[in-house]
């Protein structure tokens, strides 16, 4: 089954096209990894995924259903932004209580505890967010996408800011999901992108300029081909 | 999740942010002390003059403080874009405004309580005598205020000039509340009979239902990017 489907979707700020006639699915635990330079129009796919933004035209469908008509449907989605989308004033813990419960978590104070646990922040989850570092922030960042237990998980270039030994906890983490989560990934790292999923597309000026199973090629040829398509030396 | 539950958290958040800082409710409360100073100065009322002038002195303080604790509302849910993480909550985006309408209600009844017993002092006005008339005046006028100003704040909080376009959309629209709500005072405090001000109460709670009413259908569109 489909968990989500974008159909010949559009995008126009203005005189600028972000979108022109994006068409993908994932399947119900498939991960996908898109790929793209800046301005590619990845952040504006996302988003409209995530039902945050309405496509100029086209259709987007949460396991066959359009979540614009069904807002209940945007529990089935974590999403990971560029953004925190934590309040700094808050503490960790509260942070993800607060995401827990809008979320109608029975059990949010032990989900919250749990994945504050599962990023490696139990023993900072008691203090002011606006004094974690930036890597520790992205961590709860994750953290507070999967609170809820998503089964979408929409994660735009989620590795910013994590140092390696994170990048590598949150790498397990997603690992341990694959195949009962259904995950889209974008990123600039080939080489995580490929690691992490079933299938890789290239975003090329709001085009999907490259599709493929990564049983089409390793990482050195997904490379070759984001080059040529990119129209940059590999 | 209800939607008494959703608003509830998102009251729970505000207040625990503000109870943290007490940004905005400093900001206003100096603001409306020291306007109501300002007036008190610059008038100089006699005892007949300060029944006279205090509905106004009142209404017009606490319209520009409330502009501070509304420019401010949507501020902490910008910095982190925490605005668009609310929407993809699997409630309805009226129910932020609603959470937002009551926070910010809630900073400016505080501000009320501390300001009336001060201009009550200042102005050498007795208010005791109709202290529960005033209070309900003060409660519909200040929904009216917050109901317009919540929605406006959140159409200004992503531009560069919000701390001067908020009043200038807010005052105009606000208008008949302030107006409203300067007549409906000024005829408690006279003592007159309750026929005399109760259109303007009326003229309150209609604007009050429409523009909560309108506010929480169009919230939706008014955050959408």
């Amino acid at each position: 089954m489909q968990a989500l489907a974008v159909r010949d979707i559009t995008k126009s700020f203005g005189p600028v096209r972000a979108l022109r006639g994006v068409t993908l699915t994932v399947a119900r635990g498939e991960a996908l990894a898109i790929f793209g330079p800046n301005g590619a129009g990845k952040t504006t796919l996302l988003k409209i995924a995530s039902t945050l933004m309405r496509p100029s035209s086209g259709q987007v469908l949460l396991f066959g259903a359009d979540p614009s008509q069904a807002p209940h449907l945007r529990r089935l989605i974590g999403m990971v932004s560029h953004h925190s989308y934590l309040y700094p004033g808050l503490t960790g813990l509260e942070n993800l209580l607060f995401t827990a419960r809008l979320y109608g978590c029975s059990d949010a104070e032990a989900r919250a505890e749990a994945m504050l646990a599962a990023v490696g922040l139990a023993g900072r989850g008691g203090d002011l967010v606006r004094t974690y570092s930036r890597g520790m922030t992205q961590r709860l960042s994750i953290a507070r996408a999967l609170v809820h237990d998503p089964q979408i998980l929409l994660l735009d270039e989620p590795y910013t800011g994590l140092d390696r030994s994170s990048a590598a906890a949150f790498t397990e983490l997603l690992m341990a999901m694959r195949g009962s989560r259904t995950i889209v990934l974008t990123t600039h790292s080939i080489e995580q992108g490929v690691a992490l999923s079933d299938r890789v597309a290239i975003l090329v000026d709001g085009v999907v300029a490259y599709e493929a199973g990564n049983g089409a090629g390793d990482v050195r040829t997904i490379e070759r081909v984001y080059a040529e398509c990119v129209g940059v030396p590999a | 999740m209800s939607a008494l539950a959703v608003v509830r958290q998102l009251l729970w958040k505000d207040l625990l942010l503000e109870l943290r800082t007490r940004e905005i409710l400093t900001a206003m409360t100096v603001f409306a002390m020291l306007v109501a100073v300002v007036f008190n100065f610059a008038f100089s009322p006699s005892p007949q003059d300060a029944l006279r002038l205090l509905p106004g002195m009142l209404w017009v303080t606490l319209a520009f403080a409330s502009t501070l604790g509304l420019s401010r509302s949507f501020v902490l849910e910008r910095d982190q874009q925490c605005l668009e993480a609310l929407r993809l909550f699997p409630f309805d985006p009226g129910l932020i405004y609603a959470g937002k309408l009551l926070s910010n209600l809630l900073a400016l009844l505080a501000v009320e309580i501390l300001l009336l017993p001060a201009l009550a002092v200042i102005a050498g006005v007795p208010l005791l005598g109709h202290i529960g008339a005033l209070a309900a005046v003060l409660l519909l006028g200040s929904v009216g205020l917050v109901a317009v100003g919540t929605l406006f704040s959140a159409m200004s909080v992503n531009t560069r000039i919000r701390e001067v376009l908020l009043p200038v959309l807010l005052f105009p629209l606000a208008a008949p509340v302030l107006i409203s709500g300067v007549r409906s005072t000024l005829g408690i405090l006279a003592g007159r009979p309750w026929a005399d001000v109760l259109p303007g109460v009326r003229l309150l709670v209609a604007f009050d239902v429409i523009f909560v009413v309108v506010g929480y259908l169009i919230f939706e569109y008014v955050v959408e990017e």
